[in-house]
């Protein structure tokens, strides 16, 4: 194998395989980018056995071929040498080494056989739709936060992607939750998307995703079935097992009956919060939310710190409450906000409290309550 | 030479009888009134204390442990004359001391006479740093000028009055470090009183083996065999970084013990790190209900004492030893901190049921770590377990009735498997 490429377009194709690949890794060759050329196309393939990226780029082919090497090396040498260059990769099989040449300098790097390389098994996908990238961007950045870290619930260690039922009809639902947390976030259903079988994208493939994501023209073709799905531009195609496992049905945890209205800028409420809560110490940070019409007082009293208070004119007409959040989670919901005002729903101090923005029907947000 | 009576606790001038009241035990030492570092090491404590409750068990051997495959916790000094040593399996331990009586520990009395000594170390200094029940770091420097006595004497004054009030002896190391305070507080017990001054200090380690060293155990032993050392004066021959390169850190702590050096401070409040609370069984176990019953009483125990210290913890931690002592330990952190025992089994418990190991197992074990100090506010509650909130609510009206009616007022139906 033999090919010369533009140093940017290499970089490109290869930091988004390298991201793939685990980095402590026990066994070799998952280390390895496999790298095939042919025509006028080079490819670049990385996996960790449950997620493949191939990403596709331009070059001159001198020499059909295929070879394996260390991601993270050539792509930290490619990143190292300078714009605009030509970079020509040659490959020896004998030698079992792959050549890096560019301007003046020249490496030499151990390869391992394209034949020891896991290629996924290409499978039958049940569904075919296309959607806009701002659209799937918009789907995945609201409801990623939610996503829980715990081991044993692996079932929600991903965003559970379905088709669902909503107001105006059939819509393309993005749903995560921790426990503490539930973003529930609505799109256009594309027509095709109509049977879709639901599935729970892991975490990692909803960070690689987001880089397909960037260019607002891009159209994204989603394939999806039971047990895999795949995310493909014209240059990149990105597929990922789905997490085996049932997604709790969350309609049952959204309260339906939360009455009592606050409505508040949003940013100006997130900064609020973030301010007292600098007083309480790290680990558990509860604000108190004491609410009476048209006002609100937040604050935060931690015993060996201090205490903070402060009130934002808000708008509410119902009775005086007081109810207690994790700052953090707060702030997350909050910073989900990104035009309308934030509007809570509550009901008791120990009830799920609802988040909407604005009067947008196509986002909502349920957080639990701390008893403070 | 300065010299003390440990009796009378009259100063005197270097002689080998008290001149006040005629006691033999006269301490003398060059830096007896300069030495500030002490370190206090009851006299077979937890069987000192059944003796003294028991005057019968005064004569016999009596070995402090129990079960049927469990170990010497202590010794008295009869039963070590025939060679029991703690640590020492218990059908050992009666092969070589047939008519030893054998006391099942009460930890709650060993406990409330170690908070007695402990008030007592307390009026000296500050500074106090227990290791356990029975021993603890004392650092009396600038105590002279409070107690209008040096160190030396407040010490045998506690020692004194330990034994007066209390009916316990105890052995006291002084040196100028607590690594040598921790050796000197050994070398003559009991009732001892030892001290390893600055200008000895070389002199007295170069012959003595390198297993003196507190946490050089038997593999740590074994790694220095390896490389030839054996006592202080192997030591003495390595350079730092070569002990550096082939001990890691421990190596450059090697390097400063060998010529007598440890920079410890002697810490009054060093911060608990973790509460965990385990188990040895009788017998080998692999019944899950059984296990299950086992795991809600350690989680219950660890939830009682971080309730009781006012201190919540982040991360779970699940410990099994299977039959051929293979240990498995696994860990979860969670996102806010806890210190329910509702929390605590359930998180313990997934782990459980994660680990995939059929058993059996002959210890189980949980704890809590990350630890952080409790404030008003509960754990948020759990969208998908909507029965969180009453069960928390449940266990904070169950603890306010154990403590009024004791902690066996009212209990799970679960802790009784």
């Amino acid at each position: 194998m033999k090919l010369s490429i533009e140093r940017g377009t290499l970089l490109k194709a290869v930091s988004q395989a390298q991201s793939v690949v685990e980095r402590r890794n026990t066994i070799p060759i998952l280390a390895n980018v496999l790298i095939e050329a042919e025509d006028d196309t080079v490819q670049f393939r990385a996996t960790d056995l449950d997620i493949e990226v191939v990403d596709r780029a331009t070059a001159h082919v001198e020499r059909a071929g295929a070879t394996t090497v260390a991601a993270t090396t050539l792509h930290e040498i490619v990143r190292k040498l300078p714009d605009g260059a030509l970079v020509t990769l040659t490959a020896d099989s004998a030698a079992g080494r792959l050549s890096v040449e560019a301007v003046r300098s020249n490496f030499s790097l151990a390869t391992l056989p394209r034949e020891d390389f896991p290629v996924m098994a290409t499978s039958e996908y049940d569904t075919n739709f296309s959607a806009a990238a701002p659209v799937l961007r918009r789907l995945f950045d609201k409801s990623k936060f939610a996503i829980s870290t715990e081991e044993t619930r692996y079932y929600l260690n991903g965003v559970y992607m379905h088709v669902s039922e909503a107001d105006g009809g059939k819509v393309l639902r993005c749903v995560a939750t921790d426990g503490h947390r539930l973003a529930r976030i609505d799109a256009d259903l594309p027509p095709e998307a109509d049977g879709m079988p639901g599935v729970i994208v892991p975490r990692k493939t909803v960070g690689e995703l987001r880089k397909l994501l960037d260019d607002d023209e891009a159209q994204i073709a989603v394939s999806v079935s039971e047990t895999k799905i795949r995310f493909a531009t014209p240059e990149i195609t990105l597929t990922s097992k789905v997490i085996d496992g049932t997604f709790p049905d969350y309609t049952r945890v959204i309260p339906q009956a939360n009455t009592k209205r606050l409505e508040v800028d949003a940013s100006e409420f997130a900064q609020a919060v973030d301010r007292v809560a600098t007083v309480s110490s790290e680990r558990s940070r509860a604000v108190k939310l004491q609410l009476e019409e048209d006002k609100l007082v937040l604050s935060v009293n931690a015993p060996d710190s201090g205490a903070a208070e402060e009130e934002l004119a808000v708008a509410y007409g119902d009775d005086r409450m007081e109810i207690g959040f994790n700052a953090k989670y707060l702030l997350e919901i909050a910073s989900q906000v990104d035009r309308e005002n934030a509007v809570f729903l509550f009901n008791s101090s120990g009830d799920p409290t609802v988040m909407r923005e604005g009067n947008d029907q196509s986002a909502l947000y349920v957080v639990m309550p701390m008893r403070v | 030479m300065p010299a003390l009576c440990r009796d009378c606790l009259t100063e005197l001038e270097s002689v080998s009888r008290c001149t006040a009241c005629g006691s033999p035990r006269v301490l003398a030492h060059p830096e007896l009134f300069s030495l500030s570092i002490a370190h206090m090491d009851c006299d077979a404590f937890y069987a000192s204390v059944e003796k003294r409750d028991d005057p019968s068990l005064a004569d016999k051997p009596v070995i402090i442990g129990g079960g049927k495959r469990g170990v010497v916790s202590t010794a008295c000094y009869v039963a070590r004359i025939r060679g029991v040593r703690s640590a020492m399996p218990m059908f050992k331990a009666l092969e070589l001391c047939p008519d030893a009586v054998i006391i099942k520990p009460r930890m709650s009395v060993y406990a409330e006479v170690s908070k007695q000594i402990r008030a007592m170390m307390d009026e000296l200094t500050p500074i106090v740093e227990p290791l356990s029940l029975d021993e603890a770091f004392m650092d009396l420097a600038g105590t002279e000028r409070l107690h209008g006595a040096p160190p030396a004497i407040m010490l045998a004054r506690l020692v004194r009055r330990m034994q007066s009030e209390l009916g316990l002896t105890g052995s006291i190391g002084l040196s100028h470090n607590k690594f040598l305070a921790k050796v000197a507080s050994d070398l003559d017990k009991p009732r001892g009183f030892s001290i390893i001054g600055k200008a000895e200090t070389a002199d007295f380690l170069r012959d003595q083996p390198v297993s003196l060293i507190w946490g050089v155990g038997a593999v740590s032993r074994e790694a220095l065999e390896k490389a030839g050392i054996r006592t202080f004066s192997d030591l003495l021959r390595w350079d730092r970084e070569e002990l550096s390169a082939r001990f890691g850190s421990m190596g450059d702590r090697l390097w400063h013990l060998a010529r007598g050096q440890d920079a410890r401070r002697v810490s009054g409040s060093d911060p608990m790190k973790s509460i965990s609370n385990e188990t040895t069984f009788f017998e080998d176990i692999a019944d899950p209900d059984l296990l299950d019953g086992y795991l809600w009483r350690m989680a219950a125990k660890v939830a009682d004492r971080a309730k009781a210290k006012g201190i919540t913890g982040r991360v779970v931690t699940l410990k099994l030893k299977r039959s051929d002592h293979r240990i498995i330990t696994r860990r979860q952190s969670l996102r806010e901190p806890t210190q329910l025992a509702d929390t605590l089994y359930r998180r313990a418990r997934a782990l459980f049921d994660n680990v995939q190991d059929p058993g059996p197992f002959r210890l189980l074990g949980c704890g809590l770590s990350d630890l952080s100090k409790a404030d008003e506010t509960e754990e948020s509650g759990d969208l998908l377990d909507p029965q969180f909130g009453q069960r928390s609510e449940a266990e904070r009206a169950t603890d306010a009735i154990r403590e009024r009616f004791g902690s066996d007022a009212i209990v799970k139906g679960r802790s009784l498997r």
